[in-house]
């Protein structure tokens, strides 16, 4: 039982990474937009909602005390707001431009999450975020079972709109603009439109991530959000499969998975004194895997498949020979 | 100029491009007529394909001034000129390679409700409803130009003469009121060239006025009834192809881009 509860908390906690997995693939995946500020994204979704739903508190502005619900709807406003504002700024320059952007913003958001402490509680981060389905915390298993039905669902949800956008004439023109921009552009397509749609659009799903992972977890810190947490989104999205939004889920739970497990063999292995060290072997093992990945499947374990739009049906062929 | 009474569909005037110092295109002026088709000539880098640039808004020009239909699109960009009606095909075609042939003439489909991010998704029934209409036109189309039996292959395989007969289709789709041809006949198999020579005459008689460029001279005689000669980014002489091919000035702008 208490190892059921154990595995549920895991692919929780995996699922969660799936959303932001999703969100990047919608960025990248299907539009070839560069986001290395992945961990601002996720990290201001958690903010936002957790200053929206926590109880009221002396010595922090906001604890608004509001349902759940309002607190991801908030989140997801504000990561596709952000995403928004960082597209029209950049997506009409070079795509450099982007990468440093977001870059950038990540930074920038870690260092306000971190230092304005009336707002985010600082260093120490924000606790008491309430907790789906609390009122059974005391049983773990029915709990995190509950829990990971919950986050599930958002998953299956994100993953069913993504496919209907991707088989949608809006993905048809992103599928256009990504093969041919000129030409996409002279048949109608506004690629700069098209693009800003997309990241802002993958930019709520991450920070939903965030605030889905917040309220399952209860409380957050500025060191949740580093740059460590957009490097492994990354690479879940390329073990996964980039272009496929069954990989990106794949990929974010098995890589999620050896994370985890290095990271338990390392706590049984090395002596206390050294495991603040050693921890930095669960990067290499990532890089490794990293590698192996590119070199044995570089499309990823499940490649993007040629998706075609709805409506367009085979047609009878039986009169041609 | 265009020897027809119609108000001209295209009129452009004074068109005018330079790369760095080099001047591509230098002052050119065009009146189209409704259902006329326009041949432009002219040897090689002679700034054919930059004034089609210029006429789509692939390029902005840096002088002069594009009407379509009495629309001043010269400062439209690309996006907003194939919906007033004027649509073009490239040179060297530009298929959207890992795309069905039917979703590549699917894309070009103006006014999709479906192409906006909102309206996918809360309105599926209507946008259903449209990609069924646009669905049985694209399937016209592409019998049009005999291309059907390909409509579930990506557009990779297609050969070179069947992408320049996607170009076709693709710019059909858009339902324009006039489409500049760049060279739809280079490097197509002489079994196809008769096809697209047909089809071109087929749309125009739709209504559809056509500026085309080809090097072709069998084609441009089939096609034009007037041609106008491009050499060194101006227009050097105008009038009925037999005409002009005869101009002495005609035949030394061909001859000093042969090799010596
Ligand atoms: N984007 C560009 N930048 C610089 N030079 C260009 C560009 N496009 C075309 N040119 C130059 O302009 C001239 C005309 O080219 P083009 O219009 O393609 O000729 P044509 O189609 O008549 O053969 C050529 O010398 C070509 O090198
Ligand atoms: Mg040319």
């Amino acid at each position: 039982m208490e190892l059921l509860a154990y595995a549920a908390f895991f692919l929780t906690i995996a699922l969660t990474y799936a959303i932001i997995c999703l969100g990047l693939n919608v960025q990248w995946g299907q539009t070839g937009l560069f986001n290395v500020g992945i961990a601002g994204f996720v990290g201001l979704g958690a903010y936002v909602s957790a200053a929206l739903t926590t109880p009221d508190a002396a010595e922090r502005i906001g604890g608004f005390d509001l349902p759940i619900a309002l607190g991801w709807l908030a989140a997801m406003a504000a990561g596709g707001g952000l995403a928004l504002a960082v597209g029209l700024l950049t997506l009409r320059m070079r795509s450099d431009y982007l990468a440093i952007t977001t870059f950038g913003i990540a930074v920038a958001l870690q260092l306000v999450f971190q230092n304005t402490e009336s707002l985010t509680g600082g260093a120490f981060g924000m606790a008491f975020i309430p907790r789906p389905f609390s009122g059974l915390q005391g049983e773990a298993f029915a709990f995190n079972g509950l829990n990971l039905a919950l986050t599930a669902a958002v998953v299956l949800a994100c993953y069913l709109l993504l496919e209907h956008l991707l088989r949608s004439p809006w993905g048809r023109a992103l599928r256009a603009v990504r093969e041919d921009e000129v030409a996409a552009q002279a048949l109608g397509k506004n690629p700069v439109l098209l693009r800003i749609q997309a990241f802002a659009l993958g930019g709520a799903i991450m920070a939903l991530a965030g605030a889905v992972q917040a309220h399952f977890i209860g409380f957050i810190a500025p060191g949740n959000y580093l740059p460590m947490m957009t490097f492994q989104v990354w690479a879940m999205l390329i073990v996964g499969g980039s272009g496929n939004n069954r990989g990106a889920i794949l990929g974010a739970v098995l890589v999620w998975a050896i994370w985890a497990l290095s990271g338990a063999l390392i706590s049984e292995v090395f002596p206390a004194d050294q495991q603040a060290r050693a921890a930095s072997l669960q990067i290499v093992i990532i890089g490794v895997m990293l590698c192996v990945i590119l070199l044995w499947r570089p499309q990823g374990i499940l490649p993007e498949v040629r998706s075609v739009s709805r409506h367009l049906g085979r047609r009878n062929k039986d009169i041609k020979p | 100029m265009t020897g027809s009474s119609q108000p001209p569909i295209l009129k452009a005037r004074g068109i005018t491009k330079s790369f760095g110092g080099f001047r591509a295109v230098n002052d050119i002026s065009l009146d189209l007529a409704a259902s006329e088709i326009l041949g432009v000539i002219g040897p090689n880098g002679a700034g054919k394909s930059t004034l089609f640039n210029l006429l789509a808004g692939a390029l902005p020009v840096d002088a002069g001034s594009i009407h379509l239909a009495g629309k001043d699109l010269t400062k439209a960009r690309p996006e907003a000129r194939i919906l007033s009606g004027l649509g073009r095909t490239f040179q060297i075609p530009r298929p959207f390679p890992r795309m069905t042939v039917l979703e590549n003439v699917m894309t070009a489909a103006q006014n999709q409700l479906g192409e906006g991010l909102f309206s996918a998704l809360i309105a599926p029934r209507q946008v259903a409803a449209q990609e069924r209409t646009n669905v049985v036109r694209a399937r016209d189309i592409l019998d049009f130009v005999s291309l059907s039996h390909l409509e579930d292959q990506p557009a990779a395989v297609l050969s070179g003469g069947q992408r320049k007969l996607l170009e076709l289709a693709r710019v059909l789709m858009a339902e324009p009121k006039l489409i500049l041809l760049d060279e739809p006949a280079a490097g197509v198999n002489p079994a196809l060239l008769d096809l697209i020579i047909d089809r071109i005459h087929a749309i125009n008689k739709l209504g559809i006025a056509i500026l085309l460029i080809e090097h072709n001279m069998e084609m441009i005689a089939r096609l034009c009834p007037r041609v106008i000669v491009m050499a060194a980014g101006k227009s050097l002489a105008e009038g009925a192809p037999e005409e002009v091919t005869r101009r002495a000035d005609v035949i030394d702008v061909y001859l000093e881009g042969m090799p010596a």
